[in-house]
């Protein structure tokens, strides 16, 4: 039998940089590998003695797709081991801020990155000329979505104005009412945009997933809950670590994601959070759920876009509703006192589970620092996922092969920016 | 293809937040993909195009061998080339492994230390190869990037402002935190081309964009001392997003150095 090998040395249109190796002996498959070469950078140990300030700043810088994501389970940790309370006002202007970061991370995956695979185009601005009124709805979307962010936190990417406790200043309230038209045209561009998607032709393509995603009885999830499974389970974020183990392996720069239990994958991010809360969504939202074809839970990776469109629509709703009870927090943060303890937290960032732990000290200075991002979570889940789509993918146009397995690897957005960086693993150096 | 400047966007150990700038146009974006051809932009295209390339756009510092030669490729490759971002013009936040055991850093964050190849250091694109521009911030200002996208393609020489953030407070009407409210600022210090928007958000610059012309370092820490800030505090509070850049790294190491002759 001949070996096979299929490498694509750049993936494209990701976050970040990272390739694919799958080697095959005539039918069987002998390696699959999702390689994350970027560099790291070392974010837990450069925390180690800083202010806990500092925080929400410096991981912020983890990733620029998702920034708020970082500082959101940042600062909810730090509150946690703070043992704060945040108001009701802040809490409604996180979840604003959420929206933000989820309307111009889903609009940019959704035009830019992934719609080209199913129109066949090599990248979104190809796709603006034969599909000009499609990509400029999608830019329209992604520009107000970070305007919603710019006027909540100064500016889109890398805000400045989270803070443990709240905010630095609550957001001017004819600032945010400004916005409504805007909003209110998204929304419906919103709806446009997930009709659209759900047209696309996908492949017929299940996977045997454990979904994992943060649920919560009153809403839909961003800031808080618990962690729910397709299979039943309601865990408790304290327990994330004993019930999610990591590991590193060598063709890898990230840590790979397993159940503890049950050493399998699982697979976080928007067709997790739809499936497992789709009575949460907003009225729209649901309106389109039932009308649409594609149902729920969905276990089709390609599908994804559909749950990125829905949860468009969610952001605009939620964000449309929030901004119109405004009231500006008052205080906007809430006073703290140093005292030495650990927190942990997570929150739904676009691309799923984002979970943060931190043991400060008594002095107000970080000890210890964990952060597992959605894609080192995902990226066991991608490589079950690739072996799976091999028969699928496989034909003898070299191109069009490497084509369809990165194809694959688009539809869960990987951000191979924020998965570069780990945890504080206990070693043996013997 | 056409007679169109190639553009090539580049990474190295960054965010993707600078890159991701380009793309936050909206409004300059398909204006901007009309006038150039998009060589290399891995992010937005799977259209792969080798060199030479009339502009380049670098975001990242260097952090592996690796990289060491990839960049001087580039360089090689590359007409006018333009770093953007604080990591790519100082070595970023993480940087702050220059003053520390890099080994002991990558070993407390991997269980498997020898899978991980990477230098001690992180550094700025103009410690290996001669650049032509440098944008700053951390982020850069979208704006600011467009126009020196415009300039270098209509054969101007870019330029952008290196004045402090404390004139665009003044220009904005935002009154001074360190006056009002004795809150830590870098703005005096700090290069314009965000807008100020710390201040206006009622917290003080924490140096983002990088040290401003002619910076008046050792007068601004003295007033931090004054203000009662402990040293150590004002050493971590220059060693961040562009700590590595000369102008605050010579200061920071000045105040450790006092503190370290104390001890
Ligand atoms: S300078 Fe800041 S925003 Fe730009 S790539 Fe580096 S960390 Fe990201
Ligand atoms: S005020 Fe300073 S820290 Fe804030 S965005 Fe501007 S340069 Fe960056």
């Amino acid at each position: 039998m001949t070996d096979r090998v299929i490498k694509v040395t750049a993936l494209t249109r990701v976050e970040g940089e990272g390739g694919l190796y799958i080697k095959l002996n005539g039918d069987t498959i002998e390696n699959v590998r999702l390689e994350i070469y970027e560099p790291p950078r070392l974010f837990e140990a450069l925390l180690r003695g800083r202010k806990l300030e500092d925080v929400p700043d410096v991981t912020a810088r983890i990733c620029g797709i998702c920034p708020v994501a970082y500082q959101m389970s940042s600062v909810h940790s730090l509150e946690a081991a703070l043992g704060v309370e945040i108001n009701p006002e802040i809490r409604k202007l996180r979840r604003l801020l959420y929206c933000g970061e989820w309307i111009e991370s889903h609009a940019l995956h959704v035009y830019l990155l992934n719609a080209p695979d199913f129109l066949g185009f090599e990248s979104g601005l190809e796709m603006a000329a034969d599909f000009p009124a499609e990509v400029n709805r999608g830019l329209r979307m992604k520009k107000h979505g970070n305007q919603l962010l710019e006027i909540l936190g100064g500016r889109a990417i890398h805000p400045v104005n989270v803070c443990v406790g709240g905010f630095f200043r609550s957001p001017r309230s004819e600032d945010l009412k400004k916005l409504l038209p805007d909003l209110e045209w998204c929304l419906n561009a919103a709806i446009e945009t997930t009709k659209w998607v759900a047209g696309f032709d996908f492949p017929d393509f299940s996977c045997n997933y454990q979904l994992v995603s943060l649920a919560n009885d009153k809403e839909y999830p961003m800031n808080e809950g618990y962690i729910a499974t397709s299979d039943g389970e309601s865990i408790d974020v304290i327990d994330y670590e004993k019930e999610f183990e990591e590991s590193h392996v060598e063709h890898s720069t990230a840590l790979h994601s397993l159940r503890t239990k049950t050493g399998n994958a699982y697979l976080t991010g928007p067709l997790a959070r739809v499936s497992l809360n789709v009575n949460q969504l907003s009225p729209t939202a649901r309106r389109l759920v039932d009308e649409s074809s594609v149902s729920w839970p969905c276990f089709n990776p390609f599908q994804s876009i559909v749950a990125r469109g829905l949860e468009l629509v969610h952001a605009f709703e939620e964000a449309i509703q929030i901004i119109r009870e405004y009231q500006p927090a008052k205080p906007s943060r809430v006073e703290y006192a140093y005292r030495s303890g650990s927190g942990c937290a997570v929150t739904e960032a676009p691309r799923g589970l984002l979970y943060h732990r931190y043991v400060v000290d008594a002095d107000g200075k970080v000890v210890e620092a964990k952060i597992v991002p959605p894609t080192s979570q995902n990226q066991a889940q991608i490589e079950a996922d690739l072996r799976k789509w091999i028969p699928h993918a496989l034909s003898d146009d070299e191109a069009a092969t490497a084509r369809a397995f990165e194809n694959l690897v688009r539809c869960y957005d990987p951000c191979i920016s924020c998965s570069t960086h780990f945890l504080k693993v206990k070693i043996d150096r013997s | 293809m056409s007679g169109k400047p190639r553009l090539g966007v580049f990474k190295f150990a960054s965010c993707d937040g600078c890159q991701l700038s380009l793309l936050a146009a909206e409004d300059q974006l398909l204006g901007v993909a009309d006038t150039v051809e998009i060589a290399y932009f891995l992010e937005a295209t799977s259209r792969i195009q080798p060199g030479p390339y009339d502009i380049a756009l670098i975001e990242g510092s260097i952090t592996t061998q690796h990289d060491v030669e990839r960049i001087k490729q580039i360089r090689a490759d590359t007409h006018f080339l333009v770093t953007i971002g604080a990591c790519a013009t100082s070595g970023g936040i993480q940087a702050l492994r220059n003053w520390s055991d890099c080994d002991e850093f990558v070993s407390s964050v991997y269980a498997t230390p020898d899978y991980i190849s990477t230098l001690a250091t992180s550094t700025a694109i103009a410690d290996h190869v001669k650049v032509d521009f440098e944008l700053r911030g951390c982020p850069i200002n979208q704006y600011q990037l467009i126009e020196v996208i415009q300039s270098v393609l209509a054969g101007r020489r870019p330029r952008t402002p290196v004045h402090s953030v404390c004139l665009d407070c003044k220009r904005r009407g935002t009154v001074c935190v360190m006056v009002a409210q004795g809150t830590a600022c870098l703005g005096p210090v700090t290069q314009a081309g965000c807008n100020a928007i710390c201040p206006e958000y009622n917290r003080g610059c924490y140096g983002c964009f990088g040290p401003a012309a002619q910076p008046n370092l050792v007068s601004l820490t003295d007033q931090f001392s004054a203000n009662g800030m402990p040293r150590e505090q004002i050493v971590n509070n220059l060693r961040s997003f562009n700590g590595n850049s000369p102008e605050f790294r010579v200061e920071s190491d000045r105040i450790q150095a006092e503190q370290d002759g104390e001890q």
